[in-house]
């Protein structure tokens, strides 16, 4: 089964080209079927693959499979070759799993809407893309998937594109996107001027062998990939694009801008970990810039009111604890907050889809409360996903996010972990804060929504329920502390390099304290929402006007987009004013419009000597053979 | 034979002129009939026994034929009455022209040394020859030209027969 | 006893002349056409002369294909000759001016 890998990404195209070309031609129902049937076709694919790796020989592991050879060109070699190993497996499994569920809600939230063959059609592509991505075995082909995933966000970013916001945070979304995109091809550039390929094991086995720990060009090809992963993860400074992301259909949110587009930079950097281990400076720039963003945007996070932007922002701040886990050398352990985050949080979007869908269309969450009675399968479940990104034991993210917080301050510093135990009592705040605002206290619902609440159809919440099963148990995989338990990180070990370092064992006294703290802290962020927004409504008004600079700024997420607009946007637009009024309009346009003028000119009088009749045109024949002939009579 | 040739050429060149300054297209087709004969009675006095039976049969047979049969069918019985004038200046110096290339030609030949002529090797130029030679070393042109022939036949028939409207 | 080369070249010359006058002054299309008929023959004449003098056959064979050429042209020519008059109702090539600017 292991070599139709190949079918994994190909049956989500057939379903893409199926739905884009006649998507508006077949019954609604074929499109759904077509739709939701080529993902869990994949899904199953990945399961047998998945089956039967397990039960290969070490030796055999991992498996590549070249389909064909896609560029030749002297020593330049890219394959469309897939690579089977325990990373791009759990990924693979990931994406296609998350892909099917929220497929499948979908078919309920967006059962109404006009482009729903065409929602259908990119949602296909995009998992498509996303597949090649993870399972790609060189750098070439993963960036094909890379800008795959980049063009299906932006297509579903703005797919309400008669709306201007829409297409404008589309945009937003492709140009920063493109800032990082052209980093990491940077680096896939210096990767094969260094090491003349681009295939994943040979890159790193030739790493392994011939470079030093803290080689200069290893250090800037992994700082390139990071720009990279910066720009498609959503990190410091390139983070601004996937707040706006939100404008898209939730289902979208869900499944590109949280639980798997989002995550390629976490894959990509633990896919390449092999060089990262051999730069500890750009592991230190990748755990600085990790933590950095994970405070950052937990702290907005505090004060938006959109239920998107929340869990918009709370992705963010995720997706910082991933790389912060990957800056101290914990790899593994990134990628097993990914694995659960994508659980937690696709659910967390599915869940305020839903909200949305039974508010019809009511995102602001100052106009939500007192939910919970009318959306009983929404709000447990919500509930579920809550406790699990707070870091709740036993939900999923107690796990890999206990086991970050610990990575980050053995292997780390004690400043990363604080850093993050900072955010984490954030999130846990902010989480909880959502939970009041939208399911308890009062209602301050719009009366004339209020009537239309009502619980959304199975085919949504079916998907959820499937989702916080996952997330209430998707941690067990990878129980800590006791020997051998860990299966996630066992099974993952092959395809993760380790920082070279003195293997220290704590005892497990020291684990368990710790584990202890971190859920004492995630309990006070929960605490303090509770009092602050069911005890004692009045509170957050009297701690806004307490310090009202400080509000401000978070409130105008510390004014970056400002930033950017006043910095880099303003600028290029001025100079792009002046090349398009000045040089364009004037000079090019001048110089096309007067040398057109003067052809025109000219030919208005050459013209007159077309006559158009034949016998003056054989007179000319006849002329020419004359002076031919005189020519070569007078030579 | 040089005799011969010389009547021959004469009455070629004469027919030639009236061709070209006969009203009547009919006359002028059937002046040019007769130019071929004169031209085909000189490829017999150069050993072009097929030529010369060939370009009785195909030119002054069935073209000749074509062209009298376009004639009555368009019905031209006064056809360059009427209508612009040509420029004289521009008649004048075609003809000039012309005459002037054309003694510019023999000109040339005179003054190149052409060699002197072979002997006349017996047979040379009849069917047998003219076949041997078309069957072996110009086979494939052979060939070729009956595509050319039917692609003319089905151009022709396409031309005349679109209703142009 | 033997005709001159020259004779062939001659002859050949002045009927080619006398062709490509009769294309340049008369406005009849038929007309022209069967002046481009002669000028063809004045070529395969200077061709038909030039094997006689080298005893050489392959001067004979292009007259061959030359005729076969003229036979396919004529066809064509005539049968678009058919066609403009239909359209325009002359075959005068001073009324046909449509390939003027």
């Amino acid at each position: 089964m292991i070599e139709y890998v190949w079918l994994v990404p190909l049956v989500p195209i057939l379903g893409f080209l199926f739905n884009g070309l006649l998507g508006k031609r077949v019954p609604k129902w074929l499109v759904s079927l077509v739709g939701c049937s080529v993902i869990g076709i994949s899904f199953l694919i990945v399961i047998l693959i998945f089956l039967e790796y397990l039960k290969l020989p070490a030796d055999a592991k991992p498996v590549e499979v070249v389909v064909y050879n896609w560029i030749s060109s002297g020593n330049f070699n890219a394959l469309a070759a897939f690579l089977v190993d325990p990373l791009s497996l759990i990924m693979m499994l990931v994406v296609s799993g998350v892909s099917f569920i929220i497929h499948i809600y979908s078919v309920g939230y967006m059962h109404d809407d006009e482009g729903y063959p065409r929602y259908f059609s990119f949602l296909n592509l995009f998992v498509f893309a996303m597949l090649v991505l993870v399972s790609a075995n060189n750098f070439l082909l993963m960036f094909v998937g890379w800008e795959g995933v980049g063009l299906c966000s932006y297509l579903l970013i703005g797919f309400w594109y008669e709306k201007q916001s829409a297409s404008d945070a589309g945009k937003k979304a492709f140009v920063v996107n493109r800032i990082g995109d052209f980093g990491f091809l940077l680096g896939i550039f210096l990767i094969f001027w260094t090491f003349n390929t681009i295939n994943f094991r040979e890159v790193f086995s030739i790493a392994g062998t011939n470079f030093e720990v803290g080689s200069l060009v290893i250090t800037a090809i992994t700082l390139l990939l990071f720009v990279g992963a910066t720009g498609k993860s959503a990190q410091l400074p390139l983070y601004v694009w996937l707040p706006d992301a939100m404008e898209g259909p939730t289902p979208v949110s869900a499944l590109i801008h949280a639980a798997t587009m989002v995550t390629a930079g976490v894959y990509m950097v633990a896919r390449c970990s092999a060089l990262y281990v051999l730069a500890p400076v750009s592991l230190t720039v990748v755990a600085i810039v990790g933590a950095a963003t994970a405070i950052m945007s937990a702290s907005i996070g505090l004060a938006q009111n959109d239920i998107k932007r929340v869990l918009a922002y709370s992705t963010v701040s995720q997706l910082g604890y991933m790389f912060l886990a990957c800056g101290v050398g914990a790899f593994a352990a990134g990628i097993f907050h990914l694995m659960t985050h994508a659980f937690f949080k696709a659910l967390l979007f599915l869940g305020s889809g839903s909200v949305i869908h039974a508010l019809s269309g009511e995102q602001d969450m100052r106009h939500m409360g007192d939910l919970k009675k009318h959306l009983p399968i929404t709000y447990w479940t919500f509930i579920m996903a809550t406790l699990a990104i707070a870091g709740i034991f036993p939900f999923a993210g107690f796990f890999s996010k206990d086991e970050i917080l610990f990575k980050s301050l053995v292997d780390g510093h004690i400043l990363y972990w604080m850093i993050a135990a900072a955010a984490a009592f954030m999130t846990a705040f902010y989480m909880f804060r959502l939970i009041f605002m939208t399911f308890h206290g009062e209602s301050r619902v719009k009366p004339e929504v209020l009537h239309h609440v009502h619980e959304s159809p199975p085919v949504m919440t079916l998907p959820l329920i499937a989702l916080a099963v996952l997330s209430t148990i998707g941690g067990f995989v990878g129980i800590p502390i006791i020997e051998g338990a860990n299966v996630f990180h066992e099974f993952l070990a092959p395809a993760i390099a380790h920082v070279h370092r003195p293997e220290i064992h704590y005892p497990i006294s020291f684990e368990v304290f710790m584990m202890v703290v971190s859920v004492i802290i995630a309990l006070l962020g929960i605490n303090t929402a509770y009092r602050m927004y069911i005890k004692r409504p009045e509170l957050p008004q009297l701690v806004t006007e307490k310090i009202p600079l400080l509000y401000d700024l978070i409130y105008h997420k510390y004014y970056v987009d400002e930033l950017y607009a006043a910095t880099v946007v303003n600028p290029i637009k001025m100079g792009s004013d002046f090349l398009w009024k000045g040089v364009d309009e004037k000079v090019v346009d001048g110089a096309v419009n007067g040398s057109a003028g003067l052809v025109e000119w000219l030919s208005y009088h050459i013209r007159k000597l077309e006559t158009g009749y034949v016998q003056n045109y054989a007179l000319a024949i006849l002329i020419g053979v004359f002076i031919i002939a005189g020519y070569y009579l007078g030579r | 034979m040089e005799v011969l040739f010389l009547i021959l050429a004469a009455v070629a060149l004469i027919s030639g002129v009236l061709v070209v300054i006969q009203v009547n297209p009919v006359r002028s087709a059937l002046y040019l009939i007769l130019n071929f004969f004169t031209v085909a009675g000189i490829y017999l006095l150069a050993h072009a026994e097929f030529i010369a039976a060939i370009q009785v049969i195909v030119y002054a047979g069935a073209i000749m034929v074509l062209f009298l049969f376009v004639i009555m069918l368009l019905n031209l019985r006064h056809p360059e009455e009427g209508g612009e004038k040509q420029h004289l200046a521009q008649k004048l110096s075609g003809a000039a022209l012309a005459g002037v290339t054309a003694l510019l030609v023999i000109y040339t030949c005179t003054r190149i040394n052409l060699g002197p002529a072979k002997e006349n090797v017996p047979g040379f130029g009849s069917a047998e020859a003219v076949a041997r030679s078309l069957f072996t070393d110009y086979l494939l042109p052979f060939e070729v030209t009956s595509v050319l022939l039917l692609v003319a036949l089905i151009g022709a028939v396409i031309l005349a027969w679109a209703r142009l409207d | 006893m033997v005709v001159p080369l020259l004779y062939y070249i001659a002859l050949s010359s002045a009927l080619f002349a006398i062709g490509v006058i009769g294309v340049l002054i008369r406005r009849n299309a038929i007309i022209i056409f069967m002046c481009i008929e002669m000028m063809l023959n004045a070529v395969n004449l200077s061709l038909v002369g030039f094997a006689d003098h080298y005893q050489a056959i392959d001067g004979q064979m292009f007259v061959f294909f030359v005729m076969t050429v003229a036979a396919a042209e004529v066809a064509v020519g005539l049968a678009l000759i058919v066609a403009i008059f239909r359209n325009k109702a002359t075959v005068n090539v001073d009324e046909l001016n449509l390939m003027k600017w």
